[in-house]
């Protein structure tokens, strides 16, 4: 069992500030389903400039949520430029504490508070992104590096303990190292921008897109699917029923689910089925 | 507010009876069973009745049974004994959804240039007995395959895996920490080689663990020291575990009965009203081949580690397979390996009960689960009231 401070299991327990606001600001959104947690946050600004009102809604464990609960509260009566500085480390210290595999947690509301700010100043989610390092959570090396410059991070793990890099397949450890190695020499990292949309969106997109355009023709034909995986622009699924056993649902797969997929999410897609 | 233990399959309640067993083994009946004097030799003969007690439970010989400290040392053991009496051989089969006592053994050993084959399962948890039965080669020096998964309680047909090995000439152990004393087990007539067992998984106490070798078997200890257990396993016996296991095993025995229908009841109502009262849940797993006391449901678009410690308010215990319990960022590999989506394998949550649940606890978690779900969902930003997105 973790040990968790009374704090954060009271902002765990009694979450301040839970939903959306409907003619926010800026919002931002960080994490994925696939990844475990996810956070979307927003904030409204009143006359002056300081932020009004900011909420927030989670998916994850209970120090996701806690800090989520928690950097809202902190937001409040802020100007955009002092929350800016608010730092991963001050979320910690508001809860008195993390564990240190739950460190990520707080790096997602800062991350998040991020993309809501550029996300007030018309920037778009571009700016923030970068290249993706670690394949499996889809980190970026802007994020990695941001982890290790605000923590001072030295090793591996304390990146993945901070920003869950590293924590899958382990094949990014190299990158990670590199990464490490290049802030504590203190060397120029230049990221190169790509747009894409964020995880939330993209598999809230692909799962719709399934509801509302491809399972109902399956069905006709007594089949199914069912998003296994996202992964990257990988789509990973898997046929049930009359799909599972037919012998064109290779051909379904890539001339219906995948074409629709690029139509109505984003043209990178390639969908795979895996098997079951 | 009282405890509803509904985590058995982590570990259980030692039984009232086998703590009093145990009990005099810390006070007055403190020899050593190796000794001469009849002060220790009492203690042997406790041994060699627990030592029966065990073997009975599992429709083995007494001197099949080899006491040890716990599941993991039984599995390595048995695993490792294998390697050694068939030097040349260096492949090792097993599946993908074992104990890390098992499977953590294997990546160990593969380190160490054995070639291991995992065994992959389907969507249900079961075993593909295809890819098993062409997985064998001659270079094949043993297979373990879990009896009962921990996680789904889905079993494993490891009898007829067992067989077919048999006929290959390999060895086959089997992990059935899940299985003994939940589900009717006969040595005597399976092809099993090697079966791990732990005491605190029915009812004994932790720290005590048996492994079945087969009569015949070429055994080479693990432990090696004095002569205790036929020089199978060196170190001095933990006498009051070892009586408290025998005990355990003799009540397990009069137990199957309740443990198959009573527990197996609960459980069925447990899980039939959580996915009734719940929706977007689902259960993990082969329903109708599992151990009568486990369920595994997944609640989709929440996360389990969040599930666990809104049941603890109410002193509820479950386990879940995911990420965020087991401190490493992915769901289970049990539930992965099984395909389960993302957007159930992290949501999922395990409750194993035992022959000391009651109906009123049921229907107490029956009550509590909904309202944790939907405070959860509430939370989340995937969850659409309105919409209740993938119906």
């Amino acid at each position: 069992m973790w040990e968790y401070t009374e704090k954060l299991k009271d902002h765990f327990l009694n979450p301040r500030n839970v939903g959306e606001i409907d003619d926010a600001d800026g919002v931002g959104e960080e994490g994925s389903i696939a990844c475990g947690d996810a956070l979307k946050l927003a904030f409204k600004l009143d006359e002056n400039g300081r932020i009004k009102e900011a909420k927030f809604k989670t998916f994850g464990c209970a120090s996701a949520i806690a800090t989520a609960s928690a950097l809202t509260e902190m937001l409040k009566g802020k100007s955009l430029e002092e929350a800016e500085k608010i730092t991963n480390q001050d979320i910690v210290d508001y809860l008195g504490g993390l564990p240190p595999e739950k460190m990520h947690c707080s790096v997602m509301g800062r991350q998040a508070l991020d993309r809501a700010i550029a996300n007030y100043r018309g920037v778009s989610g571009e700016a923030v992104e970068g290249k993706i390092v670690c394949e499996c959570f889809g980190v970026t090396e802007k994020e990695i590096e941001k982890a290790v410059r605000e923590n001072n991070l030295s090793s591996i793990e304390e990146v993945t303990n901070f920003t869950k890099a590293g924590g899958g397949c382990g094949n990014c450890h190299d990158a990670i190292q590199q990464i490490i190695d290049q802030i504590r020499s203190k060397s120029e990292i230049k990221p190169t921008a790509k747009g894409r949309l964020t995880n939330i969106q993209k598999i809230r997109m692909i799962e719709e897109t399934l509801e509302r355009e491809i399972r109902p023709s399956l069905r006709q034909d007594g089949g199914d699917i069912e998003l296994i995986d996202v992964e990257g622009n990988r789509v990973l699924v898997a046929t049930r029923g009359a799909c599972a056993t037919c012998q064109a649902s290779q051909q379904t797969i890539k001339n219906f689910v995948e074409m629709k997929l690029r139509e109505l999410v984003t043209p990178e897609l390639v969908v795979e089925e895996v098997a079951q | 507010m009282k405890t509803i233990y509904l985590d058995n399959n982590a570990t259980t309640q030692v039984a009232p009876p086998v703590l009093e067993a145990m009990l005099p083994y810390f006070s007055q009946l403190y020899g050593n069973p190796s000794s001469m004097h009849s002060f220790g030799g009492q203690v042997g003969r406790s041994l060699r009745q627990a030592r029966e007690q065990v073997a009975a439970l599992i429709g083995a010989s007494a001197d099949e049974i080899i006491f040890t400290s716990c599941g993991t040392e039984s599995d390595n053991a048995a695993i490792r004994s294998a390697l050694h009496a068939y030097p040349d051989k260096r492949h090792i089969v097993t599946s993908r959804v074992e104990h890390p006592a098992v499977r953590s053994l294997v990546s160990h050993l593969a380190v160490q240039g054995y070639r291991v084959t995992e065994i992959p399962v389907d969507n249900l948890g079961r075993l593909d007995m295809d890819r098993y039965r062409v997985s064998l080669t001659p270079d094949t020096a043993i297979v373990s395959l879990m009896w009962a998964n921990n996680e789904t309680g889905v079993l494993f047909p490891v009898e007829e895996a067992a067989e077919i090995a048999e006929n290959r000439g390999i060895l086959f152990h089997t992990d059935a920490v899940q299985a003994v004393g939940k589900i009717p087990i006969n040595m005597g007539k399976t092809s099993i080689d090697m079966l791990s067992l732990s005491g605190h998984k029915l009812h004994a106490a932790k720290g005590v663990g048996a492994l079945y070798v087969r009569k015949g078997t070429k055994f080479s200890p693990f432990l090696i020291g004095g002569h205790q257990e036929k020089g199978r396993r060196g170190g001095t016996e933990n006498t009051s575990g070892i009586v408290g296991l025998g005990k355990a095993c003799e009540l397990a025995a009069q137990n199957m009965q309740p443990e198959n229908t009573k527990v197996k009841q609960l459980r069925d109502k447990l899980e039939n009203g959580l996915l009734k009262s719940i929706p977007n849940s689902r259960v993990n797993g082969d329903r109708s081949w599992r151990l009568p006391n486990t369920t595994s449901i997944s609640f989709e678009f929440v996360e389990g580690e969040a599930i666990l410690l809104l049941l603890d308010e109410f002193h509820i215990c479950a386990s879940s397979g995911s990420a965020c319990t087991s401190g490493s960022l992915q769901p289970s590999h049990v539930l992965r390996a099984m395909g389960v989506p993302f957007t159930m394998a992290h949501g999922s949550i395990r409750f194993s009960l035992s022959i000391y649940n009651t109906e009123d606890e049921i229907d107490f978690v029956l009550d509590k689960v909904p309202g944790v779900i939907e405070k959860l969902r509430g939370l989340s930003p995937y969850w659409n009231v309105d919409k209740m997105v993938c119906s």
